[in-house]
């Protein structure tokens, strides 16, 4: 009985939070659009009983989905959303590295300064920190104020609305989901390992590279998950930073869902974007599990 | 027939009595310390090569920060290190010809039991193709055959400790330290790596420090033993002079079991002193002492339980004999250890083999009986 208990309380959390409200979008997916309220039909009806939901049922179908294939918008958006969050996992990988690296190797006191000083970000809101960067990485911002006063430069450069903003404003907000892990793998390491690896021969980098760099690897793909899957979806970054030359799916369905008032093709979009990022999550919580064991 | 003439000593290793022998190591004046915490004290002792060099001392004495100072993880903050007569302080750990087993064995999570051997092979310029035959060569040694493919986590703590051992030997190091390194093996186990140890400086010449808190195998396997206190080394002498003259109350105390006897030393001439040792107790007496004491100095007799012999009646030809009453009797299966009062209260331990199976219990609690000693059994010490 308390196991049931256990086992049922996560479960109805998903079920209310994850499955109905996938269910629904997935009942508008297959819908068509009308202008209506809400603007899609058709609509369960349970005063018609059985006739109307044998009717609802009819009336779906996969419209949305087939017209997605054929826009070749929607794919080049996907593919574009998927470069984009390959290369800044990437870029917010190298830029986290170090930065965890330094902060395990920082005396213990100052330690959850340091981490405080990571998270601190969290605390304002995260709009008015894409917005801010509109202000440093405008033609007349401060970068560019900056890089013309001490003379690197003799021209502004367009930074804001191209993809290098996209880059930057995503490495930026998602740096902290990198560096969390990356520096709870390396605080675990003991480093009477690298003294035993520069005893049996290596020279620090070797040791860093044979010893530090494949006992992180558990933090390395937690991060790079954890950044990679909302990058995937995300839509205020480019909305904000990359004017209309950044394409990204998150964008196009925001775009769906409150220019076009077109939910169903919306939604369709959401759908399929799951469908992409479960593999994604599968592997996460794989890794996750296997970490756990290599632990306990 | 053609006699052979005996040749004492000519294959006694004793280097450090020879003043022409070079030490591979050498302490200079060296001293450690974390902050104004002081680990070593001005430590100045000569290693040399071959020794099988044991140190030996009480928990947080300074043992480990010795081996890290040769391991290159510690920088002397004054003195100076030389190995084969060079100043090592510039000499990164890695390019030191010296392994270190650690105590907390620091073997490498993510790689195989074959692999964390196989570690300090791929990094020196031993060819490929000998690497396998020398790391099966250390499984086999260590008894680790059935466990190479496992990671660390999967196997017991005795098999680790192994398995850092197994690494340290592998490169063959001129200079091995091994801080604490059977402790955690069953007493077979641990006898039969010793003497695999022993074979192994035999047969390569490896120089050996090890750090032990086992008694019997610093005296098994060392060449030599320095006994630490508190950073500074209390005496370093073979493995029988420690034992048997020792300089210091605290050495005496530390090796083995010992009776201390707090009295005040007369002075005969000639290496032999009485020691009064209070009204009620007859004086004990000692020959063949090498120290000069003057008369009136305060000193401790310090002898071993096995050289003290309990008789029912008082022997004739022993210069001391002390009479008491046996409190207690220890049965250790090989011999049985008396706790014997004397007159003042001081306690008295003597053991004695059990020779015969059945024992004649030939004294039990509360016997009147003679505890007695030759005048050269025990030794004199002012420290
Ligand atoms: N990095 C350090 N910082 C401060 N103090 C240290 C440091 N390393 C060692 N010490 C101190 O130096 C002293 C000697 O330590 P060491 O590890 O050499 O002891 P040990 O003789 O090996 O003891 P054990 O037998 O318990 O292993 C200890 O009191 C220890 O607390
Ligand atoms: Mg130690």
């Amino acid at each position: 009985m308390k196991r049931l208990a256990v086992i049922l309380l996560p479960y109805s959390w998903l079920v209310a939070l994850f499955l109905v409200p996938f269910v629904i979008v997935v009942k508008i997916s297959l819908s068509d659009t009308e202008l209506a309220i809400p603007p899609y039909t058709p609509t369960l009806d349970f005063s018609q009983g059985w006739e109307g939901l044998k009717s609802f049922f009819a009336a779906l179908d996969f419209e949305n989905f087939v017209f997605l294939s054929t826009d070749d918008l929607y794919w080049k958006a996907y593919l574009s959303s998927l470069k984009i969050a390959l290369i800044s996992t990437f870029a917010a990988l190298l830029v986290a590295y170090p930065l965890a690296y330094g902060m395990a190797r920082a005396p213990v006191e100052w330690r959850p300064t340091l981490m405080m000083l990571v998270i601190l970000p969290f605390w304002s809101s995260f709009l008015i920190r894409v917005y801010s960067w509109k202000a440093i990485l405008a033609n007349e911002g401060l970068l560019n104020q900056f890089l013309l006063w001490i003379g690197v430069i003799d021209s502004p450069l367009t930074i804001l609305n191209t993809p290098t903003a996209v880059y930057i404003g995503i490495v930026y907000t998602y740096l902290p989901f990198m560096v969390l892990p990356l520096y709870s793998a390396l605080e675990k390491l003991d480093g009477s390992l690298l003294e035993a690896a520069e005893d049996l021969g290596c020279t620090r980098f070797q040791a860093f590279w044979l010893v530090t760099f494949p006992l992180s690897r558990n933090g390395i793909i937690a991060g790079c998950f954890l950044v990679f899957i909302p990058v995937m979806g995300e839509f205020v970054i480019p909305a904000l930073l990359g004017g209309s030359q950044t394409l990204m799916i998150g964008k196009v369905l925001w775009e769906e869902f409150f220019s076009n008032r077109d939910w169903p093709v919306a939604s369709a979009v959401a759908v399929i974007l799951l469908a992409l990022l479960v593999v994604p999550i599968v592997l996460f919580q794989r890794n996750e599990e296997k970490q756990r064991e290599a632990e306990g | 027939m053609a006699q052979t003439k005996p040749m004492p000593h000519a294959d006694v290793f004793e280097p450090w009595k020879d003043p022409k022998a070079e030490p591979l190591i050498r302490f200079r004046n060296v001293t450690k310390r974390f902050g104004d915490f002081t680990a070593i004290d001005d430590l100045t002792i000569d290693i040399y090569e071959r020794e099988f060099f044991a140190l030996l001392g009480p928990s947080g004495c300074g043992k480990t920060t010795i081996m890290r100072m040769l391991a290159g993880f510690e920088t002397p903050t004054e003195g100076v290190i030389e190995l084969g007569g060079r100043d090592i302080a510039n000499v990164p750990p890695n390019l030191r010809p010296v392994n270190m087993m650690f105590q907390s064995y620091a073997l490498f999570p993510h790689l195989s039991v074959y692999d964390n051997i196989a570690f300090g092979l791929k990094r020196s310029d031993m060819p490929k193709s000998e690497i396998a035959g020398r790391v099966e060569e250390m499984l086999r040694l260590t008894r680790l055959e059935k466990f190479a493919k496992r990671k660390p986590h999967m196997i017991s703590g005795g098999q680790r400790q192994r398995v850092a051992l197994a690494r340290s030997l592998a490169k063959a190091p001129k200079l091995l330290l091994l801080d604490e390194p059977l402790g955690a093996l069953d007493k077979k186990l641990r006898e039969e790596t010793q003497f695999e140890l022993m074979d192994i400086q035999e047969t390569t010449g490896t120089t050996f420090v090890i750090v032990t808190h086992d008694q019997e195998e610093a005296m098994t396997v060392a060449s030599r033993v320095a006994v630490m206190d508190h950073g500074k080394i209390k005496q370093v002498d073979t493995p029988a002079n420690i034992y048997e003259a020792p300089n210091s109350v605290y050495v005496a105390d530390f090796i083995g079991d010992v009776n201390l006897i707090r009295g005040t030393a007369e002075n005969l001439g000639g290496g032999s002193y009485r020691i009064d040792v209070g009204e009620d107790s007859r004086a004990i007496d000692v020959s063949e002492c090498d120290a000069e004491i003057a008369t009136g100095t305060p000193v401790t007799f310090a002898i071993r339980p096995e050289k003290i012999l309990v008789t029912k009646e008082p022997p004739e030809d022993r210069a001391n004999a002390l009479e008491g009453t046996i409190i207690d009797i220890g049965y250790l299966g090989n011999l049985s250890t008396y706790h014997v009062e004397l007159p003042g209260g001081q306690m008295v331990k003597a053991a004695m083999t059990n020779s015969s199976r059945i024992s004649r219990r030939a004294f039990t609690w509360e016997d009147k009986v003679w505890l007695s000693f030759r005048a050269s059994a025990g030794v004199v010490l002012t420290e």
